[in-house]
């Protein structure tokens, strides 16, 4: 039997496997470079639609908008949640990784699916957006190398799910699954749920491009096609909810406020994230209402309640694990006192309050089966899901970023000055691109759109000034946002190819520890909630969580509001 | 660091609840369910309600009967492309079709009036969007919409396309143009 080598990390006492961590390096090395090809082609993109610059020809604009949507939505997050699904099997349970091996055939099988994609995409032939719908035709390479890609992914997921078996089987920890490891195995479950999706699309779409079938009925594509589109954004959700967690035990030492409650809502993802699908399906014909209302929804909105729960649960244990410190003043000092130069609690706190609120209130609202006459397919759609992923997942795992170069790349931080200011430059740049398209969305500017003025139609139309300068200031957040981009490739790409060492020592040996129960907590008389307020362990937090409620029942109402004043129609 | 530690206690789910969860998952789900009644509410008292009412159809057969309209209807022609402006009688069936790169014909509505329009594809998916109403509906190959629509302000409408469907994608345009009509 092969000798199995760990080492255990003296800061973070964390435990690696070795065969696991070179493979968390590839895909994680993988994703950044996703990240900056995906970069490029966002400051063009960007640049065409900031009305005073419009950089490139149409031709172009549409290739590279579809460029970057495929390599950022899909390569940049996947590879980079892969790495994450081994994180928190491998490290986190202090276990060997199952078949590394077979993981290896799943980095390159992925690898093979970006060249073979990106490669139809650049011939000009698949300028098709990253929904490719029907009839609307690409080259035949453009749906193998997503079939190709979400085949290596789904080995990753299954080589997680071993891990996790191997785990309980060699017993290397005691009692449940850390939170962590409990969120990452919700994102791999709806990751195979996604990827099976996929497969019922794309293979018979690609069947098609080679003339195998004849007919794809376009009502019918868009269905599956979100099944597997829309749930792809849902383990980006798990995902980089498990990494606030992690990150709020990482930089707080926090525990969940109550295992029961996080979970549960973990299990609310699972349970109803997948209806999902049907919010892109809101304005098509053949669907009827009652399916509408259910399904986006999410059910009556229990997904959504979960979300904010962890919205509460993830700075709640944060505010928790701050008051028993002794930062009991007030409502806020908690917060106040945090390590806001630390980018990564400050990256991970910008996801959370810009998913939240931009994101997640947005999503709800054009995800209502009216409101979304006035919203669909505007340039709002765009904005709300730059607040999600752009904000929530990639900033999420950028912050997770800082965390692994000296952990898992044993480097130091290259320019850490700069990286203090990382996150707030690119989560802010990112905030405000959001909300100045959803604001140009809402006076009817259109997504995926060359010309604004609409100079070569035999028809004109003009936009009111208001919507060019909201477009004007969408390029020039963008740009900062993408400054911030750039600077985190940077960073990242020079530490960890070319940064120091960190100093202390972490050898490689065979000895594994077994991962134990936390301690129980030590808690003052009285429970955590005597350092609290209001009989309540986190009064911070639930006064922020108040002040959320408030801005999304009335942008809910102001959006009714809006709906009103348009044509009737029934 | 507990969150990447298994729970300290055994029997984790028999730990109660924090006061400051159990309160605001309370007000969550009543949110929530208050959000999810919106919907099924503004269909009954609302006034902006998409039908449920579509067919299946062949772009042929939509064809014939945009064609049928149009050669009834047609008061007079608009650019240099002769793009027919057809005014159909308040309370008709009135067809719009979407194709590469192109909203076809140009409707003449009468205000307060309402109309049955139907809608769909010629070939590829498209989005038609009122603009500046900002009304958006997906129009896709094969489906018949059918929406019966009062509209209530005076003036040229402009129909934008806002799914993406080729290089042309910017230049295609239409017009629904309301007039003030009898009252």
């Amino acid at each position: 039997m092969k000798t199995e080598l760990f080492r255990t990390c003296p800061e973070s006492g964390l435990q690696f496997h070795k065969s696991a961590e070179t493979l968390m390096r590839a895909n994680a090395v993988a994703a950044v470079v996703m990240l900056l090809i995906g970069g490029i082609a966002a400051l063009a993109v960007t640049l065409t639609r900031w009305p005073a610059v419009h950089l490139l020809p149409a031709d172009r604009f549409y290739q590279l908008l579809t460029f970057h949507g495929i390599n950022m939505l899909i390569f940049w997050i996947i590879f980079f949640e892969i790495a994450v699904l081994y994180f928190c099997s491998s490290t986190l349970l202090k276990c060997r990784l199952a078949t590394p091996r077979l993981a290896w055939l799943a980095f390159l099988l992925m690898l093979a699916g970006v060249v073979v994609n990106n490669l139809a995409v650049f011939s000009g032939q698949a300028t098709v957006m990253m929904t490719s719908y029907v009839p609307m035709p690409a080259n035949p390479n453009f749906y193998l190398g997503l079939i190709l890609f979400a085949v290596g992914a789904l080995v990753g997921c299954f080589i997680f799910l071993g891990t996790l078996v191997i785990a309980k089987e060699e017993k290397t920890y005691e009692g449940s699954i850390p939170l962590v490891t409990f969120g990452a195995l919700t994102a791999c479950i709806i990751a195979i749920f996604t990827i099976a999706m996929g497969a019922v699309i794309l293979i018979p779409t690609y069947l098609w491009s080679i003339g195998l079938i004849s007919h794809i009925d376009a009502g019918m594509y868009r269905l599956i096609w979100w099944g597997f589109g829309h749930s792809s954004q849902q383990i980006n959700v798990a995902a980089h909810v498990s990494v606030w967690y992690a990150i709020a035990a990482i930089v707080f030492g926090a525990k969940p406020l109550s295992e029961k409650v996080s979970r549960t809502a973990f299990l609310l993802y699972i349970a109803f994230l997948q209806l999902a699908s049907a919010h892109h399906l809101l304005v098509d014909p053949g669907l009827s209402s009652t399916w509408k209302i259910f399904n986006t929804s999410y059910a009556m909105y229990l997904a959504v309640l979960a979300s904010m729960v962890h919205g509460l649960t993830v700075p709640g244990s944060i505010e928790v694990a701050q008051r028993s410190k002794g930062f009991t003043k007030g409502l806020f000092e908690w917060l106040r006192k945090a390590p806001w130069g630390n980018p990564v609690f400050s990256g991970m706190f910008l996801s959370l309050i810009g998913f939240g609120f931009l994101g997640g209130i947005s999503g709800v609202v054009m995800g209502t089966e009216q409101i979304n006459i006035i919203i669909h397919n505007t340039i709002y759609v765009p904005g709300h899901f730059h607040a999600t992923v752009v904000i929530g997942t990639t900033l999420a795992f950028m912050s997770l970023t800082y965390f692994l170069i000296p952990v898992l790349f044993r480097r130091q931080v290259f320019l850490p000055g700069l990286a203090k200011w990382q996150p707030y430059i690119f989560g802010i740049g990112m905030m405000v691109f959001a909300l100045v398209m959803m604001g140009a969305g809402t006076l009817g500017v259109e997504r995926r759109h060359w010309d604004m003025a609409f100079t070569d139609a035999a028809l004109g139309f003009d936009y009111p000034a208001s919507a060019y300068t909201l477009m004007g200031l969408v390029g020039i957040s963008g740009v900062m946002a993408i400054l911030g981009g750039a600077i985190f490739v940077l960073i990242t790409v020079v530490s960890v190819f070319f940064g120091k060492r960190v100093d202390s020592e972490s050898a490689w040996s065979t000895t594994s520890t077994r991962l134990m129960r936390a301690k129980p907590d030590l808690v003052v008389e009285g429970g955590h909630a005597a350092a609290g307020k209001w009989g309540f362990a986190a009064p911070g937090t639930f006064a922020m969580a108040m002040f959320f409620l408030a801005v999304f029942v009335v942008y809910y109402a102001v959006n009714w509001k809006y709906l009103a004043s348009v044509w009737p129609m029934s | 660091m507990t969150s990447i530690q298994p729970p300290a206690e055994a029997l984790w789910w028999k730990q109660p609840l924090d006061r400051v969860e159990g309160t605001w998952i309370t007000i969550a789900l009543v949110w929530s369910l208050i959000m999810f009644v919106m919907m099924p509410v503004w269909h009954i008292y609302g006034k902006q309600n998409l039908s449920n009412e579509a067919y299946k159809t062949t772009p042929s057969a939509y064809m014939a009967k945009t064609q049928a309209m149009v050669d009834k209807y047609t008061v007079r022609t608009e650019t240099a492309m002769q793009i027919p402006v057809v005014k159909p009688p308040p309370g008709s069936d009135v067809y719009l079709l979407g194709r590469l790169w192109q909203w076809w014909p140009i409707l003449q509505l009468e205000k307060n009036q309402t109309y049955r329009l139907h809608i769909s594809s010629m070939d590829w998916q498209h989005g038609f969007s009122l603009q500046p109403q900002n009304i958006n509906i997906q129009v896709l190959p094969g489906y018949e919409t059918v929406l019966t629509i009062t509209p209530d302000t005076s003036g040229d409408q402009t129909i934008i396309c806002n799914e993406f469907c080729g290089i042309g994608h910017h230049t295609m345009v239409g017009k629904i143009l309301v007039s003030e009509g009898k009252s």
